[in-house]
């Protein structure tokens, strides 16, 4: 057979991208549920982080201790209305995606660890590569950080990369998330490593990754900001 | 079993090891190992991933070598290793949800990877499916290895730990009362590229050597 005719040429290559586009979109659809779940296990688990919650061996482990530290998932807006109070695990705050976040749909989750209340607040943006996310947690007065949890897309493995490790996202515990009494406006950021001036409510930042320091600052403070009603209506 | 592992298959398997390196001699899937060496961890991860790609993309190619049309054969290359990467990614994000995470910024990295293309064009199109399969192990092996001695040297120097672990006691630094700072430099891409050229001066300087 002339496999060098142009039939042939043209032929093999309509065979192969059919068999191939087949081929992908059978995995793909196949292991949707499964894939989906895990992400869905992922984002418990980073919630659970965020509460200092860290190292669950198994998946029961994760979903028992979510549900039991977990008590209600709200969506609340910028103003600090209750939209939805979640209080019936109906999992609306849960399934808000990152990038449908804005100031009518802030998800919030309110949760107790031990006998205390805690709050845990999704925070997004942008680093070097590609996206940044993570989430905090507040005590009640929503003043002080109880705990972090951050993660990336694709920052410069041992340099943005350590955002994603423990004990950079140890360095937020027990900070301030104001600077003043008037709690006006987020304080809590992140600077330069070495030049922290108030070590209240400013975090160490990471050697050679400037720009990834730069956009994990931005992403906490800005997504803290935009849930400062909500604060102001805890502390009246 | 004795013709599997003839002489001519154990020089393919053991050729890209040392004296046809691909890094070293053949100089290719450079840029890849400046850009995932300077920790240990995702050198030995992208090294195995670039292995078990290589091999089995080789097997398929050379499977299909006497149908494959000349004129698109680089395309037919191109679609069987984008297609098994693909399908490898969606398994690990359905069954390994932890090592995907983890290697999700390499999944694009192991497509480009020039040695892949190299191996499937130079190595399959001409030979069978079990020496293929054994140069696409010896080839990925042989770039493992060079990227773990990359990352051992600029996690030890740039961070003072191994796979995480700390090598080099706190007590040491300047800021603990020692007398010792991490060389940031390492962290740098352009201290990767230094190190294979060190790595590939010692390599030719004890080839030449041995072969005079």
């Amino acid at each position: 057979m002339n496999t060098n005719s142009n039939t042939y040429t043209i032929a093999y290559a309509s065979i192969m991208v059919v068999v191939v586009a087949f081929l992908l979109a059978f995995v793909s659809s196949a292991l949707k549920p499964t894939q989906d779940k895990n992400v869905e296990l992922d984002k418990k688990k980073q919630i659970l982080a965020a509460l200092n919650i860290r190292d669950l061996a198994g998946t029961e482990a994760v979903e028992q201790k979510y549900d039991e530290v977990v008590n209600a998932d709200m969506i609340i807006n910028a103003k600090g209305d209750t939209l939805n109070a979640g209080a019936d695990k109906d999992m609306a705050g849960f399934r808000v995606e990152t990038k449908d976040i804005n100031a009518e749909s802030l998800p919030l989750y309110v949760c107790k660890v031990g006998d205390e209340v805690k709050y845990v607040v999704p925070v997004s943006g942008r680093g070097l590569w590609g996206g940044l996310w993570g989430y905090v947690a507040l005590d009640a007065d929503c003043k002080t950080v109880f705990g972090a949890y951050f993660s990336h897309e694709s920052e410069t493995a041992g340099l943005g990369a350590l955002l994603a490790e423990q004990k950079f996202q140890d360095l937020f515990k027990g900070k301030q998330v104001f600077a003043d009494s008037a709690a006006a406006s987020v304080a809590l950021t992140i600077v330069k490593k070495g030049q922290v001036k108030h070590p209240e409510y400013e975090v160490d930042g990471l050697t050679g990754a400037t720009l990834t320091t730069n956009g994990a600052a931005a992403m906490v403070n800005e997504g803290l900001q935009s849930y400062i009603g909500f604060f102001q209506t805890v502390n009246k | 079993m004795s013709k599997l592992f003839s002489k001519e298959n154990q020089e393919v398997f053991t050729g890209p090891l040392n004296l046809n390196n691909p890094v070293a001699v053949q100089v290719l899937g450079i840029c890849s190992a400046l850009a995932v060496t300077s920790q240990l961890e995702p050198s030995i991860v992208m090294g195995l991933s670039v292995t078990v790609i290589t091999a089995f993309a080789n097997v398929i190619i050379s499977l299909l070598r006497k149908t494959i049309p000349n004129r698109i054969r680089i395309i037919v290359q191109l679609v069987v290793v984008a297609t098994l990467v693909t399908l490898v990614s969606q398994i690990l994000k359905a069954f390994a949800y932890d090592v995907s995470v983890q290697l999700s910024v390499y999944v694009g990295l192991i497509i480009t990877n020039c040695i892949l293309m190299g191996r499937l064009e130079a190595f399959a199109m001409q030979n069978g499916p079990w020496a293929s399969f054994l140069d696409g192990i010896g080839s990925g092996l042989g770039y493992a290895w060079i990227l773990v001695a990359v990352g051992f040297v600029r996690e030890l120097l740039g961070a003072g730990t191994l796979l995480g672990f700390r090598i080099i006691p706190e007590s040491f630094y300047v800021e603990n009362g020692g007398c010792y700072v991490n060389n940031g430099m390492m962290t740098m891409p352009a201290m990767a590229l230094i190190i294979v050229g060190c790595i590939i001066w010692a390599h030719r300087a004890y080839n030449d050597r041995k072969a005079k």
